[in-house]
């Protein structure tokens, strides 16, 4: 057998049989080396007629440059094999959970009561606030709601400081209380404003909490009509549910305004009411120093706690106060 | 309030059927329903008892021979107490079903072979309970169909009217108000003048027209006390939900609901001979209908006979002039009175009545009379006697009541023109007398039962209400906005977030709680009672959200959760002085492990320093709030911080204290934290200063100091004493145990230099060190340990881990 083909099947079985880097080195050297055995074989090339030279010459070289490659290939192949190794003994099990603290989240009703602020900012409204506890004046007699009106045994207050305080009924004071300061400043309509907020009545049932929360709007200028109520409840309503709401406005009372109204949607085969609105009373404007004639304005008000129930589909009120982790985890 | 539909129909009878009636009603504003009729009676009619002979094997059982228009009479077994021979009640017969299922047989009843039976209103679902048969007029026909005799095919309207809407509260005004919204006639039976036979006079004197606008009373002589109500008005009555009780009191709450004129009748033979409308004195009292006694205050407004009190006016009558049994002679009062004076009266002693329902809505002021005269013919009618004259009292004709509406105004107000062809009906169906004001609008002149119509805006409500709110077009329109400023963050909203982010869940809980436990909790704030809480356990208003977090996390806790992390966002009450302070608060509540259960991760108990991280994280870098050692009733006297704020304190941090946790038998000491909303904010707009491109250079110290310097002084006496170039200091370890003195610790402190301008010199950098130490060992008596590290720290970062 030719020597140079002699060598390179040795060479390629030693290269095959390589186990790791450090042998494939010893290889190279001996191979490749200064006293390799292939580059011995281009000493020869020397001591060689010029016709053989030329010929022998390259069939070392080209042996030089498989030896070469080979053993590159098998250091790749050995560096493959190794980083498969490693990936393999970090492998993780990535269906097991995270660690560390996942986050808590708003209660549904602070929920809720966002989204209803959101829909209103995008429409010009200010969230504006008011004490819990409030005065005759602004949680009735402001309100066109006199004492002794039937109103006001249809919502039972809580009473304080021997009757002289009482806890908010409604949010509505404080449509009273943003156009006093108003009023009071200087400052003229338009007021564009929600205020949502809690509100106490003596009930407690299934249907009643002695606390719950509402959100009432208010909106007075030059000019403020019924039909822009009309467009501006329904187009919330359906902005709220996120679907196109078929609303119906039915005659109601509320002492603060007239004309009034009860706003009912239809849900599934049934209508049910949601909010209450009205053109704001002469006599509220009158009770605050503002010109009945010549502002008009529309207010609203809905609870939190029915339109909470209604957009995530809970059927139980208490729940909202229970505070119960596992009903209150379904809303992070 | 029911109202039964044919009665209405009588006198308001539109095509609808009665869904479509209660719908179409409910749209106009008065909210009702349709209660259907009672299931048909097959099989039971009307009997007569012909003999009554004792049961042979029996002694409370008798054996009836009822006639039920059959050919011979029924023998049928009874137990009923008051039956008689010539009653008629109601007979099923064999074949009957009754309403509760029972099937009716001819079967033996001890021995005797009874062929149906003779029913109780409770048996035929006409009564919760009765007692007995089922007494029927003794002129029904005998084998009538009961259904018929009673006319039960009828349903009920249930009424849920608005409080300005009293004068629909009767056949009369509802049925007005039917007319009006269906366009069909009102035919109102007219009512003519009662004869009077009698000459009995009672004088009316009224102390203040104010209080009482209109009193008329008339007195009918000789009733008879046997007499007896007829079926078709106890069956309204019933139906309508009013019990029977006396012929006169049933004929008076019949006018209640023919005509919603509330009235009362008093026995003459128990009072003087006038009657005298007048406020209460001092220490009167009375016993009304209820048989309640009442002490009365000088606004309750009273009906007497110039002396002694009768009746408490528009509310309940006395005990001691009611009607009974034996009376012969009455005095019929219909009268309307102030609604405040009634309203305020009858709820201070929670005494709610029909007629005070009414009144405190309002009353016809025209409608006395009338009611009067209708009460006298249903009364003779029934029980026969003598009418004597009215009296009346106070203003005879109520003046006029106009008012103007504008065409404009009613335009401008609804944002739409409703034709003036339909306003002008509208108004008149409702029994207004319109006038037209040329093109420029109309004036009403108000009819006496419309007495909530006074103003403009009320007229356009109505023009608009019986337009129909659906046909009203809901309007796009151009909106004067004034956009309120939009703070960089709302605090509460930023603080909320943070919270959430940190694995608390919100809580909302009562704003009232139990004085028992907030005492506890918060014992130096003087809270607010409540005059009328709903329990005693929700009494006072809350000085502290600690109260709703504790049993918030004990309700949770007592359903196996663990660790919890809750907050509250919401107001607290005190009293200061007298005068009310609200304060906007926000409260955490951290119990359980420091971490959710986890694997790879060992469990371990929430220190004051994991809750410290996350009021760290709530305050903000913005917010410079300080946490200072503190005490506070409620919370571990050693582990307390009192955070304050620009100097101010603002809120409270720590472990409940062990002897609460005792007191309240609570499984551990949960962590708490009550901040002031206003605290949080405003959330400051970032400044960012000067990003260095220069390595800096970081310098830790190990210093041995005595157990009781804070670590903020620490680093405040550092950061002095380093000089302009220090970027950072921390503490990375504290120590304590072997190899120091007793009472000492050892605190590593990380500095980190650096400047905006060049690389820092190791010479500059080690003299500020030594500056450091100079200043420690002076001022806080720290020896240096030993400079543990030095080099440079070129991700400039901050401290790095050692």
């Amino acid at each position: 057998m030719d020597i140079i083909e002699s060598l390179l099947g040795k060479a390629r079985a030693d290269i095959g049989a390589a186990a790791d880097a450090r042998a494939l080195e010893q290889l190279r050297v001996d191979l490749l080396g200064k006293k390799g055995s292939v580059t011995e074989l281009l000493k020869q090339l020397g001591g060689m007629a010029p016709d053989q030279r030329k010929a022998f010459g390259e069939r070392v070289n080209k042996a030089k440059d498989e030896v070469g490659g080979l053993i590159d290939a098998r250091k790749r192949s050995l560096a493959d094999v190794a980083l498969a190794q490693l990936l393999a003994a970090e492998a993780v099990d990535v269906t097991l959970p995270g660690r560390g603290t996942m986050p808590g989240g708003a209660h549904p009703l602070t929920r809720t009561i966002e989204r209803i602020e959101r829909l209103f900012a995008e429409q010009g409204f200010a969230s504006v606030s008011g004490p819990e506890i409030e005065d005759d004046f602004h949680n009735f007699q402001a309100l066109n709601i006199p004492e002794s009106h039937p109103a006001r045994a249809m919502q039972d207050t809580f009473y304080v400081q021997g009757g002289k305080k009482l806890l908010r009924t409604h949010t509505s004071p404080v449509q009273i209380r943003t156009l006093e300061k108003l009023v009071k400043s200087g400052g003229k309509p338009p007021v564009r404003i929600i205020c949502p907020g809690r509100v106490y009545r003596k009930d407690l049932d299934r249907t009643h909490s002695p606390m719950f929360h509402q959100v009432e709007g208010l909106y007075v200028a030059e000019k403020v009509t019924l039909a822009d109520l009309k467009y501006d409840l329904m187009s919330f309503l359906s902005r709220f549910f996120e679907r196109e709401m078929e609303v119906m406005f039915r005659p109601s009372y509320f002492p603060f305004v007239e004309p009034g109204a009860d706003v009912h949607i239809r849900w599934g085969d049934r209508w049910l009411e949601v909010m209450g609105c009205g053109m704001v009373h002469p006599n509220e404007f009158k009770a605050v120093g503002l010109d009945p004639e010549k502002y008009t304005g529309y207010a609203f008000g809905m609870g939190v706690e029915r339109m909470a129930m209604l957009r995530y589909g809970v059927d139980d009120l208490r729940l909202f106060f229970n505070n119960d982790l596992r009903f209150l985890g379904q809303f992070s | 309030m029911k109202l039964p539909i044919q009665w209405l129909r009588e006198w308001a009878n539109p095509k609808a059927d009665d869904a479509m009636l209660a719908a179409k009603l409910t749209r106009a504003g008065l909210e009702c329903e349709v209660l259907d009729a009672p299931p048909t009676l097959a099989n039971i009619v009307v009997g007569e008892i012909r003999a009554i002979a004792p049961h042979p094997q029996a002694d409370r059982l008798r054996v009836c021979q009822v006639d039920t228009g059959g050919k011979a009479p029924s023998t049928i077994v009874c137990g009923a107490a008051n039956a008689r021979v010539g009653m008629k009640a109601p007979v099923a017969l064999p074949g009957a079903k009754l309403p509760d299922g029972t099937e009716i047989r001819t079967a033996p009843l001890r021995g005797v072979e009874s062929a149906g039976m003779l029913c109780s209103a409770k048996e035929l679902a006409l009564a919760e309970k009765s007692d007995g048969l089922l007494e029927l007029d003794a002129s029904a026909k005998v084998g009538t169909p009961i259904g018929a005799h009673l006319r039960l095919a009828d349903a009920t309207l249930a009424l849920e009217l608005t409080p300005n809407r009293g004068d629909c509260l009767s056949i009369l005004g509802l049925s007005r108000e039917i007319s009006a919204v269906f366009g069909v006639p009102h035919r109102r039976p007219t009512i003519a003048a009662t004869k009077v036979t009698s000459k009995r006079r009672y004088p009316v004197a009224l102390e203040s027209r104010a209080d009482c606008a209109r009193y008329a009373g008339r007195a009918i002589e000789r009733i008879d006390p046997a007499a007896r109500t007829p079926d078709w008005m106890r069956e309204r009555l019933r139906r309508a939900g009013i019990r029977c009780i006396h012929p006169v009191v049933d004929v008076t709450n019949y006018v209640l609901l023919e005509l919603g004129q509330p009235m009362h009748a008093f026995d003459c033979a128990k009072f003087g001979a006038a009657i005298k409308v007048r406020r209460a004195k001092a220490g009167e009292a009375l016993k009304l209908l209820n048989e309640q006694d009442y002490a009365l205050e000088a606004r309750d407004l009273l009906i007497t006979d110039g002396d002694k009190p009768l009746a408490l006016a528009g509310i309940m009558g006395g005990a001691a002039s009611g009607v009974g049994a034996q009376t012969t002679d009455i005095f019929l009062e219909s009268a309307v009175f102030r609604p405040e004076l009634v309203a305020a009266t009858g709820r201070r002693l929670r005494l709610p009545s029909d007629a005070l329902y009414r009144f405190e809505r309002g009353v016809d002021p025209t409608l006395q009379r009338v009611a009067l005269e209708r009460a006298t013919q249903l009364i003779l009618e029934i029980c026969g006697g003598a009418a004597g004259p009215i009296t009346e009292a106070g203003a005879l004709t109520p003046k006029a009541v106009v008012v103007k509406l504008r065409r404009a105004r009613l335009d401008q107000l609804l944002g739409y023109a409703i034709p003036s062809a339909e306003v002008e009906a509208s108004l008149r169906r409702l029994g207004l007398g319109v006038k037209l004001l040329g093109k420029t609008g109309w004036q009403a002149t108000i009819p006496g039962h419309r007495y909530d119509l006074r103003l403009e805006v009320d007229l356009i409500e109505e023009a608009a209400r019986l337009y129909g709110y659906e046909r009203i077009p809901a309007r796009a329109y151009p909106a004067l906005l004034v956009p309120a400023p939009v703070p960089e963050a709302r605090p509460v909203d930023r603080a909320r977030a943070t919270l959430i982010a940190r694995g608390y869940q919100e809580v909302v809980t009562y704003a009232f709680v139990d004085a028992g436990l907030q005492g506890q909790l918060a014992p130096d704030a003087k809270a607010i009672p409540l005059d009328n809480p709903i329990a005693d356990t929700l009494a006072h208003m809350r000085t502290t959200l600690w109260v709703g977090l504790i049993q918030a996390w004990r309700y949770n806790q007592q359903r196996q959760q663990k660790r919890m992390r809750l907050f509250e966002v919401g107001v607290c009450f005190r009293d200061e002085g007298g005068a009310v302070v609200e304060t906007a608060c926000l409260a955490a509540l951290a119990a359980g492990p420091a971490v959710p259960e986890q694997w790879g991760q060992p469990q371990r108990a929430t220190d004051f320093f994991d809750f410290k991280a996350d009021v760290e994280a709530l305050a903000g870098a913005g917010a410079d709030v300080s946490f200072q050692p503190g005490e506070h009733p409620a919370l571990h006297p050693r582990q307390t911080a009192r955070l304050v704020r620009g100097g101010r304190p603002v809120g409270w941090a720590g472990p409940l204290h062990p002897r609460l946790v005792a007191a309240l038998d609570l499984p551990e000491a949960p962590f708490l934290l009550e901040l002031e909303s206003a605290a949080l904010g405003p959330a400051a707009v970032p400044r960012p200063g000067q990003v260095s491109e220069f390595p800096a250079s970081r310098r830790d110290l190990a210093l041995v100091m005595k157990d009781d310097v804070a670590a903020a002084t620490l680093l405040a006496q550092a950061r002095e004493a380093a000089g302009g170039c220090l970027r950072e200091a921390g503490v990375f370890d504290v120590y304590r145990g072997a190899g120091l003195p007793n009472g000492f610790k050892s605190v590593a402190l990380s500095l980190i230099f650096q400047d905006n301008s060049r690389t820092l010199t190791d010479v500059e950098v080690d003299s500020a060190v030594q500056a450091v130490t100079r200043r420690l060992r002076e001022s806080l008596g720290a020896s240096i340990r030993g400079e543990i590290s030095g080099g440079v720290d070129q991700g400039g970062t901050g401290r790095s881990a050692v």
